[in-house]
Parts: C-alpha cells; structure tokens; sequence
C-alpha cells in the first residue's frame, strides 16, 4: 500500500492565488426532530475562470452549500457550525453583515433554478434587473434601464427594448433563466454560482442557457460554481468535479480524473448507472439502496450500507479526505478502500 | 442495517392499499397528533364541551328561573347565591346566562351545518364542472355576497312574523353560504386538474364517484376550518342582531337580549354587562381559536 | 388594463341587478303582509296608509313591473319615502356625510395600526410581539362589536374621560372612539392577514434571490416582500368596506351617532320598511362601487390579474 498523504484541516499549501476557498465547511440545521448535519465537511477551491461543478443527489448539501457561500441560509433554523470560506483571501464567516452584504450581488452572483419563483412576480423584469444598479452603483433609473437593456440584449433575449417592461410570468422558461443569469452577472461578479440552473428546462432549452453560461464566462473571466445532479451536463462544461455525498465531499478531482478513473464507490457507482456513447452495456446498473436519513447518519462511512467494497473498518469512523496523487491536494477522495475502487 | 431499513421505509412507498388512503390518513393522523399536544386546544374542547352540555341540560349548572324572579331582589351585584348578580326583574342572571347558551349553540350548530352542506353541494358542482354552471353558481352568490350580513339579515327579517331560532338561523345561512361556497369551489378547483383524477376518469369512475371519493376529501380540510371558525362568529352575528332588534325577541332567553336590557344601566350596574359579555366572548372565542389551532395543524408547512 | 376594467363592469351588472331585485323580492314577494314589512303592525291597520303604500310601490301590479318601476325610480334618485313623507334620498344626503366620517376613521385605524401590527409581527415570527398581536386580535374579533362599543365608552368615555361618548356635537373628536370600534375587528383581520401574508412571502424564492442580490434587509422586506404580500390585505379591505356600512349600525346605535347606520336602526325600530328597503339599496350601491374600485387596486398590484 503506497502511503497516502492525509490532508490536514488547515492545510497550508499554495491556494492563496484562488478567487474562492472553502475549507471543511459545516452547515447544520437544528430542527424539532433533531439536528441534520446538512453539509458535513466540504472543501474546494475556484479559479478565475474555471468552471467546477458539485456534483451530488438531492439531498446531499450541495445547494446548502452555495448558500453558505452568499450567506443567505435562514438562521434560524441554520448555522454555519465550523470551516472557512475565503473569498480573494478575505475571510467571508466571520465578516460583518454590511461588508458580506456588499460583495453579495457584486463579487459573488448567484442563479437559482426555477426563474418563475425566484423572480419577483409583481415587478417588471426591467426594473428587477435595474435594481442591481440602482441600489449597488447608485445609478438614476434612466441609467438603470440602459444598462438593463444592454445586458437582455447580451443574454439574447428577442425585443428586448420592450420587454423591459414585462413581468416574468410573461416569459417562457428558458427566456426567464436568462433573464435571471443577466440579473445575476450585471455588476461583474467575480464568482457566479448556478444552483441547478437548467433542472427545470427542456433539453434543448438546457444547452442553450449552458451555452449563455460558458460565453459569458469567457467574457467576463467569471469563476463558475455549477451545481447539479446532471452528469451529461457536468460531463459537458465541467474543469473540475466536487462528488458530494450526505453532506461531505466525497471526491474530487478534474473532470477527466473523476469521470475517467473514479476513485470513490460512489462515483463509481454514479459512472455505471449512466449510458454511455462510448461504452455498450447489456443493463445498467442502478447503486442500490436510498440516500440516508440526514437526521440519523449511521457511524462510519454514510455510504457504506450501499458500498460494494464495504468492510469492518467503514462501520467506525468517517473516512477523511486523501491525496490519489501524493502532493496534488485537489485530487482526493473519502474512501478507506480508494484503491480497490481505483484499481 | 438498521439505520438503513429506517431510511428505506422513509423513502419506499407502501406497496400494499391505496395511494390516497395512506394521504388521507397521514395527514389527519399528523394533525390529530399536532392538536393532542397543544393545551390551547384542549382549553378550547373544553370550554365548547361545558357550552354543549349548559345548552343541553341546563339545570344541571344552574338551578334558578330563567323566567321569574324575585323582585325583591333586583340589581343586586354578584353574590354567594346569584353568581352573576340579578337582573331589573330579580331574575338571576347566572341562570339566564347558562340558558342563553341553548340558543347560541343551536344556532350555531344549525347554520353551520346547512351553510356547510350547500356550500358543499354547489361549491363542487362549481368547481368540477366549470363553464356554465360555475358562472351561474358564482353569479348567484356574488349577488348575495353583496349584501352585508347584518343589513341583509335585518331586511330579511323584517319580513318573518316570528322570531324565533328557525327563521333566524335561516336568514344566517342565507348570508352565510356564499363564502363558504367560494372556499370549496377553490379548493375543488385546485384538485381538479390533478393526475390522479384523471387516472380514476380513464378507470371509468362516474362523475359522481370522482367528485365524492376523490375531489371532496380534500375540500373538507379547509371546510372544517372555516366552519369551526364560522360557528363562533354566527353566535356573534346572532347576538348582534338580537341586539338590534331584530334578532330573538322576549321571552326568548339569548345573550344578546341580557345584554341589550343592560343598556341604561351600564354605568351603574356594570356587572350586567361584563358577564354576560365575557361568557359570550368567551364562547365566540372559543370556536374561532379551535378554527385557528385546526388551521395550523392541518397546514403542511408547519411540519 | 382597460379591458379588465370593463370586464369587471361587465359582471357588476347583473350583480346589481341580483342584489336590488332579491332586497325587493324580500320584502315585497315573500309571503306575508309587504305593507305589514313596510308600515309595520299599525300602519297595515290604517285604510290611508294601505292605499298610498299601494300606490308608491305599484303593489297591484304584477312582480317584474313593481321591480321595474322600483328600479326606474332608483336611477332618478328616488329610494322611496318614509311615513312622515320625508324622501329618503334626503335623509340620505344628511347623514351619508357622518357615516363617511366614521368610516373614514376606523378605515384609517385599520390601515395603520392593522399593516403596522402585522408587518411587525411577521417579522418577528414567534417573537413575543408576534404571539402579543395574535392574543389580542383573537380577543378583539371574540368580543361582539356591541360589548366592545360599550366598554369602550365606560373605560375610555367615562371612566378616564378622554373622548366623548355619543352624539359628534364634539367636531373630529368625537368620531375617534366609534371609529376606533367600529374598526377594531377588520383592524384584527387586517393585522392576522398582514401578518401571515408576509410571513408567507418572507419565505418564497424571490426573497432569497433578493437577498442574494445583496438588496439591503428593509428593501428585502419593504419593497420586495411587502408588495406581494400587500394583495390579500387590498382585497379583504375592499370587502371590508361593506361589513363598515354594516356594521356602522350597531356603532352608531351604542354611540348615538346620526349616521345612515342611525337611520336604519331608526327604521327598524319604527318599523318603517320604507326607509330600511330604500337605505340599505343605497348602502349596496356604494358597495359594490367599492367592490369596483378594489379590484382595479387588486389588478395595479397584481399585473397577473390584468390578463386573467
């Protein structure tokens, strides 16, 4: 067995140079039933123009973890329990409301997934996207509403000048997604993060609003968070992939070292249970079993009641993080038995 | 294993009995279990429970003559023997008061029920059918939704020659309908579209089968609401008019009419209005707040 | 916009029509004596009074007709007479001024303590402030408008002597404390619906995108979540308006206010069903042109509505 570096928590090398660095983030929620441990420890980092995607079910803190970042997870009933998010070196946890408020919207953008509920009904597109400027930049409305038009033209909404004054209801899905990815990037934010941007579209739809999402990207030199359970679409625009499970990171790596050569059971798994164009199988194999109950996480590995290369020393303690490769701290996985996953 | 039997159970559905048994049971066996935790909720059964009983046996509670009275004893305040004091014809007021409250729960009772049912039958007709018959159905109620209740109830009234808990309750339910009516048509409305309608449909169930087995459960919800709460405010619609005159007349015991006679008096004899007053509050009280409590127990969100 | 608007019209008509028809058809179709319901027990017993009746409402004239001619008054401006001769419509000109006043008043109470108690309430959602405006407006809408009318008077009247009891010999003041009471149970419903409405809102995606936005926490609220939730809140106050009408009677009545509530009361008492028939036409008339005029606010809110 080769030795495997284990990463320490406050781990030191380099990563000053990243735009965003989360570090063993944990995000609980304390409810009547009890307390779910939403995001047990996540960590990764951004670069200025990379795309990374977190790749996870429902259920597995991914989201949770993107509101963490923008701070907007309702407390109560949620708390930010331990870790560090640092944004171009600036610690964002312990940051007064008013600063983390103007970085907000600013630096950091953020899509939401269904455009019909997460725009406001009652105000017109224009002026939606207008406040961004009105209210971060101070400018009049008239300025507002020239900025607001310049940026629908850019995400290729059609008649733009007089949809300005439409309401959102009044769009069709894919046309609302965009409008509300122009909301989101209209003051240049450095990081933009796409909370399940295309679940709610059709697949044609998809393509074009990823598309949108990569243009811009290279425009603007946008760091992008991509969250989603969608492998194809991960497998299309994707740097580097984050596999969370149960609330932790369970692997991550770059898009080709994840999707080519797993090495955590789970992705594994998540690989066999896709087809493939490239690959000709007779069936394809689903993981066995359900995602666990966040409320009663069971002792050791949460994914061990599933795993097929479980053994005794899964049931005792949570796996941690390892190097795949000894000294590339961003290829790592959670499993004891990595390297009969890897083989 | 255990922890993943649990999380399986949570996630499985139940392979055996029906779908929408299991819906139907969950969530008034979740609400049940709400309520039973509340001691809100119990104060409440219990004050309705001790209305129910004074208006069924009221010699029970109280021994007096709601009738006659001693006129030696008039005006007199609160006392070891007249709980609630006497009134100008020394009659108790006690007395008076726990009989006051047949009226009131039976009215009550009355005009929920038959506001509930017609609201019931022409809010699901409304709602399922759509089209004509809606706008028929709507019509009609808006043009009664646009007569205020007690300037109608009072028109209304005018015209009956008796007085007594029929006519009024009637002429309560005759304002009353409307709002109820729009509650289920748009709880109706909601479940129409639903797939498993029209799964039932393209399984051949009758129009009437679909709309009794499958639609109505779920308009019963927020029925049960509103009727609780209804039910306190129909005793307080009943004592309003009472009050005005055109209500119960005497000898018919009601709190309104004990507390219309208290008028003059008030600034020297306030017990004839506070008590009175409180029991009637309290009872209004009562259903309004079991209304509220059912609410929440029944809302999904509050999970 | 316009089109909403008329459509709206559209459906206020037959309405109308229902409504003036089925107060008719109460008094005039039901079985029983109408001159009993319009003259009272006396007056039916008087030959003179019978036959004049007969001759104002066409009484030998088949339903319909009575209905048509009854409504062909009503567009000249006649609501009919009471006993003593006196038009209605002048009674109506005399005390509509006071009962606007009052209802003015408790619409005003309504409107500012109501959203105030509930904006604060919903805020704070299981604060203390909440369950604080949650005990009280039960307690308010629990107790009838009567008893609070009068214990408004001892307390606030008498007893501490700070505004006057009956009559508004006192000018602005004097309509404070009927105002007060008569608003106090919609005050209740406004603030219970502010209240949860806003509670509902501060919930929904489109806060969390504001806030996102990095929009500061009172514009969140203000702006974004108050407009929304301000709709249910339009409407009930709309419907409002018309259980203020009603209720004014029993306001008026505790509070000896000489109002058009007075004036139906008056009716009633004196068993005059002239007047009562021809007031409370009156009083639906200026609801449902209430009704009108909430739902255009409702469709300025709501740009949903506009193109139902």
């Amino acid at each position: 067995m080769a030795a495997t570096l284990q990463l320490s928590e406050s781990d030191s090398v380099e990563t000053t140079d990243r735009l965003l660095e989360v570090k063993d983030l944990k995000v609980e929620f304390r409810i009547e039933d009890g307390v779910v441990r939403a995001v047990n420890g996540l960590s990764y980092g951004l670069s200025a123009g990379e795309t990374v995607a977190i790749l996870g079910e429902s259920g597995s803190g991914k989201s949770v973890s993107a509101q963490a970042i923008m701070g907007i997870i309702d407390s109560p009933p949620g708390f930010i329990t331990g870790g560090s998010v640092k944004f171009e070196g600036r610690e964002l946890l312990t940051m007064g409301d008013e600063e983390r408020r103007k970085i907000r919207g600013n630096d950091i953008g953020m899509v939401f997934q269904d455009a019909l509920s997460a725009l406001n009904p009652v105000y017109s597109v224009g002026w939606q996207i207008g406040e961004m400027f009105r209210m971060h930049r101070g400018m009049s409305r008239k300025e507002a509403k020239a900025e607001s038009l310049r940026l629908m033209e850019r995400v290729k909404i059609p008649d733009a000048a007089k949809r300005l004054r439409a309401y959102p209801f009044e769009f069709s899905g894919g046309m609302r997604q965009r409008i509300m990815i122009a909301m989101s990037i209209a003051l240049d934010p450095k990081v933009l993060i796409a909370d399940e941007p295309t679940t709610a579209l059709d697949v044609t739809v998809q393509a074009q609003v990823m598309d949108l999402l990569a243009e811009l990207q290279t425009d603007y030199g946008m760091g992008l968070i991509l969250i989603t359970h969608d492998l194809g679409v991960v497998a299309e625009v994707a740097d580097r992939v984050i596999v969370m499970y149960a609330g932790r990171g369970v692997e991550k790596g770059t898009l080709k070292e994840v999707f080519g050569q797993p090495a955590h059971p789970y992705t594994e798994g998540l690989m066999r249970s896709v087809p493939r164009s490239d690959v000709r199988v007779d069936r394809l194999e689903p993981i066995i079993g359900n995602p666990p109950d966040l409320l009663r996480l069971p002792k050791g590995c949460a994914f061990q009641p599933r795993c097929p290369y479980e053994q005794e020393d899964c049931l005792v303690d949570e796996p941690p993080l390892v190097e795949v490769e000894p000294g590339d701290s961003d290829r790592a996985t959670a499993c004891l038995h990595w390297e009969d996953v890897y083989r | 294993m255990t922890e993943l039997t649990q999380a399986e159970s949570l996630s499985t559905p139940n392979p055996s009995g029906d779908d929408e048994d299991i819906v139907e049971r969950s969530l008034t066996s979740d609400a049940w279990r709400q309520l039973r935790r509340r001691p809100l909720f119990w104060i409440c059964i219990t004050i309705i429970f001790l209305l129910i009983i004074a208006a069924a046996f009221p010699s029970l509670i109280a021994s007096g003559d709601p009738q006659l009275g001693d006129q030696r004893n008039n005006l007199q305040g609160p006392s070891r023997e007249h709980w609630f004091g006497t009134d100008l014809l020394g009659r108790d007021q006690w007395t008076r008061v726990v009989h006051g409250a047949r009226v009131s729960i039976l009215i009550g009772f009355l005009v929920t029920i038959f506001a509930a049912v017609i609201a019931l039958t022409f809010g699901s007709l409304a709602g399922y059918y759509g089209g004509l018959v809606d706008a028929v159905i709507s019509r009609v109620a808006d043009i009664w939704f646009a007569l205020p209740t007690v300037l109608g109830g009072i028109v209304l009234l005018q015209v009956f020659e008796r007085r007594n808990i029929w006519t009024v309750s009637l002429v309560l339910v005759v304002f009353g309908w409307p709002t109820m009516l729009r509650l289920v048509r748009s709880a109706v409305i909601s479940v129409r579209g639903a797939d498993y309608i029209d799964a039932a449909r393209a399984l051949g169930a009758s129009d009437r089968r679909i709309i009794t087995r499958h639609i109505l459960p779920n308009a019963l919800t927020p029925l049960i609401v509103y009727m609780a709460i209804t039910f306190g405010v129909i005793i307080a619609a009943e004592a309003v008019l009472t009050f005005i005159g055109v209500g119960l007349r005497k000898p018919a015991v009601s709190w309104g009419l004990i507390i219309s006679d208290s008028r003059g008096r008030i600034q020297t004899h306030a017990y004839l209005l506070w008590m009175p007053g409180a029991i009637l509050s309290m009872a209004v009280f009562s259903f309004i707040l079991l209304g509220d409590l059912l609410r929440d127990a029944f809302d999904p969100r509050q999970r | 916009m316009g089109r909403y608007i008329l459509r709206r019209l559209v459906q206020l008509v037959p309405v109308f029509f229902g409504a003036t028809f089925l107060i008719f058809a109460m008094v005039f179709a039901l079985p029983g004596d109408p001159i009993r319901a319009l003259a009272g027990e006396r007056g039916a017993q008087s030959p003179a009074v019978r036959e004049a009746l007969q001759e104002e409402y066409n009484l030998n004239d088949p339903l319909l007709v009575q209905y048509g001619k009854y409504v062909g008054g009503l567009a000249q401006g006649d609501f009919g007479a009471n006993f003593r001769g006196r038009e209605v419509s002048e009674i109506i000109k005399q005390r509509v001024p006071v009962t606007a006043r009052l209802a003015l008043v408790a619409f005003t109470f309504e409107i500012l303590i109501g959203i105030a108690a509930g904006i604060l309430a919903g805020i704070r959602q299981r604060g203390f402030f909440d369950s604080l405006v949650l005990a009280s407006t039960l307690t308010v809408i629990s107790i009838p408008i009567f008893v609070l009318g009068f214990l408004a008077q001892i307390t606030f009247g008498l007893r501490l002597g700070i505004f006057p009891v009956a009559g508004i010999k006192q000018g602005w003041i004097s309509y404070i404390l009927p105002g007060l009471v008569l608003g106090s149970v919609s005050l209740a419903y406004v603030a219970r619906l502010t209240r949860s409405a806003l509670v509902d809102n501060l919930g929904a995606d489109y806060v969390r995108t504001a806030t996102a936005k990095g929009l500061k926490r009172p514009r969140v609220v203000g702006v974004h979540a108050m407009r929304n939730s301000l709709i249910p809140v339009v409407t009930y106050l709309g419907i409002d308006l018309g259980a203020l009408l009603g209720g004014a009677i029993v306001t008026e009545s505790v509070f000896n206010i000489p109002g058009l509530g007075g004036a139906v009361f008056d009716g009633v008492i004196r068993q005059e069903g002239t007047t009562v028939v021809g007031l409370t036409t009156f009083i639906i008339l200026v609801y449902m042109f209430m009704t009108l005029l909430v739902d255009i606010l409702y469709a300025v809110l709501d740009p949903r509505i506009r193109y139902d």
